[in-house]
């Protein structure tokens, strides 16, 4: 290999590194990271401990017996079907939970066929000894013209119509708090032990406040249900701008800061999100990712679950990420962040 | 809500980083991160406390499934490992309510309904 490594980069591809490119790849991805969040970058321990994990030749690599970490999921519907993949998660994938969820992977979608989710979720109890969560996502697009009943923002801001624009999701935001409330609601009144907040703030920061509005409903009535929240992405968008929670502006929070909120709406697990560049190694992507999440390791009171499938938190952006990119995506989270799930 | 998207990444995921669900003792730690709102070391530890093993224990399915099979917590059943007369997913939750101290919610559904059917509801969760 001529002192090379074959290593990733972050759409899956192979690429070969020599070490001092990797430490490069590393101290630049922490760099950057470190600065988009306002955080300190990585110590040069820290580095140096990437640089052996990502340097190793090991086709895959873990962490030390006695490190594992709970493994969380959200919509794994390979299978197209409900039933076959709680299973699956149960029996094949060394699931710690699993999740049902619609192939539609919105709660405006799941609120039309509740029923049969129910039942669903119902069945599933009786078959599976793991924790059984319901997942879907706010997905706040799908409330506006065409898809929905609300004007659509993102035709009204390129006409610079601020304000109509800021009213048309503050309307689809109401809407979507309902339906997933009743849904969250639903599901537990089948026997959930959990629901799941998917993507949050995927479409901007007035998806975000629906979220951590109807987390908060949720916990006031229901104590013993725990509530998933993960991230869209590393940043909150501020498509709206003004919106806040708890009197905290939610446009351009990052990791720590949401965490913050989401732990202060009540939820039991947050799942932070870093979004991945197909242009750079996994190295630097890693390094990137847990320099941005590393602030919320001490602030936080609940469990921290990385995001770390497809395109998220190291693991290349492909429908089959490789088993050594994502195995050290993995160690590398434990082993720096010590973190309470992946 | 970590590993996503494709299964390959969860069972990727489960080899470098699981406590392997219940082939160990992973569900239990989650069910304790997802109802308490526990950290990992905390919930390991209590679970471990409570199972009389030591944390690292939590993830070894060797250790495991002799002791999920003498608290009745229920086990993987295949074809080359068929755990007749063993606890089934109800009855292993119920176990797991009282091992744990947890009120897990379909138990306490199920518990509700059968009362349900003697004209007692007492048990039930609104």
């Amino acid at each position: 290999m001529d002192g090379k490594v074959v290593t990733r980069m972050g759409d899956g591809s192979c690429v070969e590194r020599t070490r001092d490119e990797l430490r490069a790849d590393l101290e630049d991805g922490a760099e950057q990271g470190a600065r988009r969040a306002k955080a300190s970058s990585l110590t040069a321990g820290e580095i140096d401990h990437l640089l052996e994990i990502f340097a190793s030749e090991a086709r895959m690599t873990g962490v030390p017996i006695g490190d594992e970490v709970v493994l969380s999921c959200d919509g794994t519907v390979d299978l197209l079907s409900a039933k076959l993949d709680s299973l699956t998660q149960a029996e094949l994938a060394g699931g710690d939970l699993c999740e049902l969820a619609l192939e539609d992977y919105s709660y405006k979608a799941v609120k039309t066929v509740v029923p049969t989710e129910q039942r669903r979720l119902q069945e599933a109890q009786y078959r599976l000894t793991i924790p059984v969560q319901y997942g879907a996502q706010a997905d706040l697009g799908r409330y506006s013209v065409p898809d929905g009943p609300v004007p659509n923002w993102s035709q009204l801001l390129p006409e610079a119509r601020v304000d109509e624009a800021r009213a048309a999701q503050e309307e689809a935001a109401s809407e979507s708090e309902g339906d997933m409330y009743r849904v969250a609601e639903a599901m537990w009144e089948a026997g959930a032990d959990g629901v799941n907040f998917d993507t949050a703030g995927a479409a901007g920061d007035a998806d975000f406040l629906a979220v951590l509005n109807t987390v908060r409903r949720l916990r006031a009535a229901f104590p013993d249900l725990s509530i998933e929240v993960g991230m869209a992405s590393e940043f909150v968008l501020g498509m709206h701008g003004e919106l806040e929670f708890d009197g905290v502006r939610l446009a351009g929070l990052w990791p720590v800061d949401q965490l913050r909120l989401v732990q202060e709406a009540g939820a039991t697990i947050f799942g932070p999100a870093v979004n991945i560049n197909t242009g750079r190694t996994v190295a630097w992507n890693v390094a990137r990712a847990i320099a941005i999440i590393k602030p919320c390791m001490d602030a936080a009171s609940i469990p921290v679950h990385v995001n770390a499938g497809m395109g998220v938190g190291g693991v290349p952006m492909h429908p089959y990420p490789p088993i050594d990119a994502v195995s050290r995506a993995s160690r590398a989270f434990v082993e720096i962040l010590r973190i309470d799930g992946l | 809500m970590g590993t996503g998207d494709a299964v390959g990444v969860q069972m990727a995921h489960a080899l470098a980083a699981g406590m392997n669900g219940m082939r160990a003792a992973g569900d239990l730690v989650a069910r304790m991160q997802m109802t308490r709102g526990m950290r990992l070391q905390e919930a390991k530890l209590f679970v471990a406390d409570r199972l009389g093993v030591s944390p690292r224990d939590l993830s070894d399915s060797v250790v495991m499934q002799e002791v999920r099979s003498e608290f009745g917590i229920g086990r993987l059943s295949d074809f080359e490992m068929e755990c007749v007369g063993e606890a089934t997913a109800m009855e292993a939750k119920f176990n797991i309510a009282e091992l744990l101290d947890l009120p897990i919610n379909c138990v306490q559904r199920f518990r509700g309904r059968v009362h349900s059917l003697r004209g007692d509801r007492a048990g039930g969760v609104s």
